[in-house]
């Protein structure tokens, strides 16, 4: 069988819609190169893309989109996005978050898209440690974290350099691990300060219809350049001749040449589809970090029910353990995400509320179960991180009078009562999901540990982007695309 | 054409690239760096959009002569000139 793409031939072939090769893509087209796009699912969007569920729109990740830049700042990654693809702010209506904590027992720590906060914080609960603050936080920001040729280094190293106290290591280490090591434990420290920027020094914000909005604009940026796509076919085979790739064959049989070809798939994902790989290429390079993710949508808007945050990153003690759990989820730390806790202009309310809960899993301990195991694990799991995020969240306020102060047990079970009364449905995904719908082995959302900033690989023509290049979350895949696309495609010498 | 209408064609090119930017009293002379919040990946789109729009080529080595408004009148009249008589 051949498909109806075969024989056709391209300036360029991007691999994966997702967000770096959407936005690779559009910059690619934009110059009028003749580009294809080609997706095995069938929407865009990769790891975060959207989906329905009885009859509820739901997007896959989106907690927060980081490295906000208000309008009027200079030089930071999202007005460079919104540059190099021509889209107007208004085409991603961002909201800023309302406040977002760093909790953990004993200790919490608020932070805003202001980071004065942060800082009055850190100096209200760690008072000795403010004066490193304030140095480590100089030393972030003289640091060029996007030189291609940086020495490796390791973040809690130098973290402990300025900081004497390790809770506070360690408190910085969650949101920042979280939302995007691909280490376990520990991460390069240029990795560190490109999410340190887009978490604090940056900050979160949202689209109020989520995520689609933000596909939605790079789709209709890439469809008015006249660029195509195919969906719903992937790349099956990369046939390679002397260091090169010389053809590639899709899904459907179909057998498409092209000068240049950059994949947003990953690292070991891409060498797998190269003739001239072995099957297990990349083994040495694949992520171990995985993630659940549960999803409840509540009858109430959070902060009716007293729950005002937006983001909470949590974890149960002073040490923090960021690795692949034994277990199929470890609860002891995660994220708890309140999408409606953003300032919606015009005084917008999400029509639903919704409390996200995202924890650390193992890939494995989940693709061993049998499919009843597997819904019985989802449930359990489900309501264990329920119980578990109650534990960092102030009670949920319930409309009936209390006449008595019940005891922490009588506290913890109304609560627990409350969130399920409140609860209008649910939904729960694994790493085995993120596997399913987006090809990443081992359900690695950040990928390979060792990341390849050069973006090349072993065929001269071959070009990585996304998640693998080094640059993760909605903005640095954006980024990562336009980079990859301007350096080997676009650049000098193309 | 003179110097003039090439100046504005860069301008032209610098709003659609940087729609942010205030552009209404752009000091010829100055170099575009100290006045605009412009950078390597914006020049590159400046270079890109003169190709695409008006079939100019700018070879990297002379990336420098488009540093201010003057040079860029300067050095791209004689492209948009012999463009026109080809
Ligand atoms: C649960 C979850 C929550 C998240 N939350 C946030 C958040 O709040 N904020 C944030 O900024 N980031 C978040 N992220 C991370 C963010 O989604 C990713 O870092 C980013 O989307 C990665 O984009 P990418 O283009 O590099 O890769 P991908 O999105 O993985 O794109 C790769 C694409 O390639 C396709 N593909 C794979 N194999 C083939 C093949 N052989 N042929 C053709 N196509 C193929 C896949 O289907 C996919 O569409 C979250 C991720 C997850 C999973």
């Amino acid at each position: 069988m051949t498909g109806e793409l075969n024989g056709a031939h391209y300036d360029c072939i991007v691999i994966g819609a997702g967000m770096s090769g959407m936005a690779a893509a559009i910059r690619l087209a934009m110059f009028e190169r003749r580009v294809l796009v080609v997706e095995r699912h069938n929407a865009a969007g990769g790891l975060n893309s959207f989906y329905s569920f009885d009859g509820r729109k739901y997007d896959v990740g989106l907690h927060a989109m980081t490295n906000y830049a208000p309008p009027g700042a200079k030089g930071l990654p999202l007005i460079k996005i919104l540059r190099q693809l021509r889209l107007s702010r208004d085409d991603l209506d961002l909201a800023e978050q309302m406040g977002s904590r760093i909790a953990i027992p004993g200790y919490s720590l608020s932070f805003t898209n202001d980071f004065a906060v942060l800082e009055s914080e850190i100096e209200r609960a760690f008072p000795s440690q403010i004066d490193g603050f304030r140095r480590l936080v100089e030393h972030l920001k003289a640091f060029n974290e996007t030189a291609l040729d940086i020495q490796e280094q390791s973040a809690v190293a130098v973290l402990s350099e300025y900081l004497s106290d390790p809770i506070l290591v360690n408190m910085l280490m969650i949101p920042v691990c979280y939302y995007g090591s691909a280490r376990e434990n520990d991460l390069d420290f240029s990795q560190f300060v490109i999410l340190f920027k887009a978490l604090f020094l940056e900050g979160f914000a949202r689209p109020y219809e989520g995520v689609r909005v933000i596909i939605r604009a790079l789709m209709n940026r890439y469809r008015e350049l006249g660029g195509e796509r195919k969906m719903k076919c992937g790349v099956r085979e990369i046939i390679t001749e002397n260091g090169h790739a010389s053809r590639v064959i899709l899904d459907d049989g179909s057998e498409v040449t092209a000068d240049k070809v950059i994949s947003s798939i990953g690292y070991a994902e891409t060498l797998r589809l190269c003739s001239d790989q072995p099957g297990d290429a990349g083994r040495d390079n694949t992520g171990a970090l995985s993630f659940v993710e549960t999803i409840t949508v509540l009858k109430q808007q959070p902060s009716d029910l007293g729950w005002k945050d937006t983001i909470v990153f949590f974890n149960d003690s002073e040490t923090f353990d960021y690795r692949r759990p034994k277990n199929l989820v470890d609860d002891r730390s995660g994220v708890i995400c309140f999408p409606n806790n953003y300032r919606y202009s015009d005084g917008r309310r999400l029509e639903e509320g919704f409390l996200r809960i995202t924890a650390l899993a193992n890939y494995d301990r989940w693709a061993t179960l049998e499919d009843t195991e597997y819904q019985s694990a989802k449930q359990e799991w489900y309501e264990r991180l329920q119980r578990r995020a109650l534990d960092f969240l102030p009670p949920p306020r319930v409309r009936q009078k209390e006449h008595t102060t019940p005891p922490m047990v009588a506290h913890k079970a109304q609560a627990r009562f409350v969130l399920t009364e409140q609860t209008a449905a649910q939904d729960m995904f694994t790493p085995l999901t993120i596997t399913k719908f987006t090809g990443h082995l081992g359900g690695a959302v950040y990928g390979a540990p060792n990341k390849v900033k050069s973006g090349r690989t072993h065929l001269d023509n071959l070009y990585l982007c996304g998640t693998d290049q080094g640059f993760l979350g909605i903005t640095g895949a954006m980024l990562s695309g336009i980079s990859m696309a301007n350096l080997h495609v676009l650049g000098a010498g193309s | 054409m003179t110097k003039d209408d090439v100046k504005q064609i860069v301008l032209d090119i610098i709003a659609e690239i940087a729609p942010d930017e205030d552009l209404s009293d752009v000091k010829p002379e100055v170099r575009l760096r100290d006045q605009l919040d412009l950078d390597s990946m914006d020049f590159l789109d400046i270079v890109m959009e003169l190709r695409k729009q008006h079939g100019i080529e700018v070879p990297e080595d002379d990336y420098p002569q488009l540093a201010s408004l003057d040079s860029c009148g300067e050095y791209l009249l004689p492209k948009f000139e012999a463009k026109a008589s080809a």
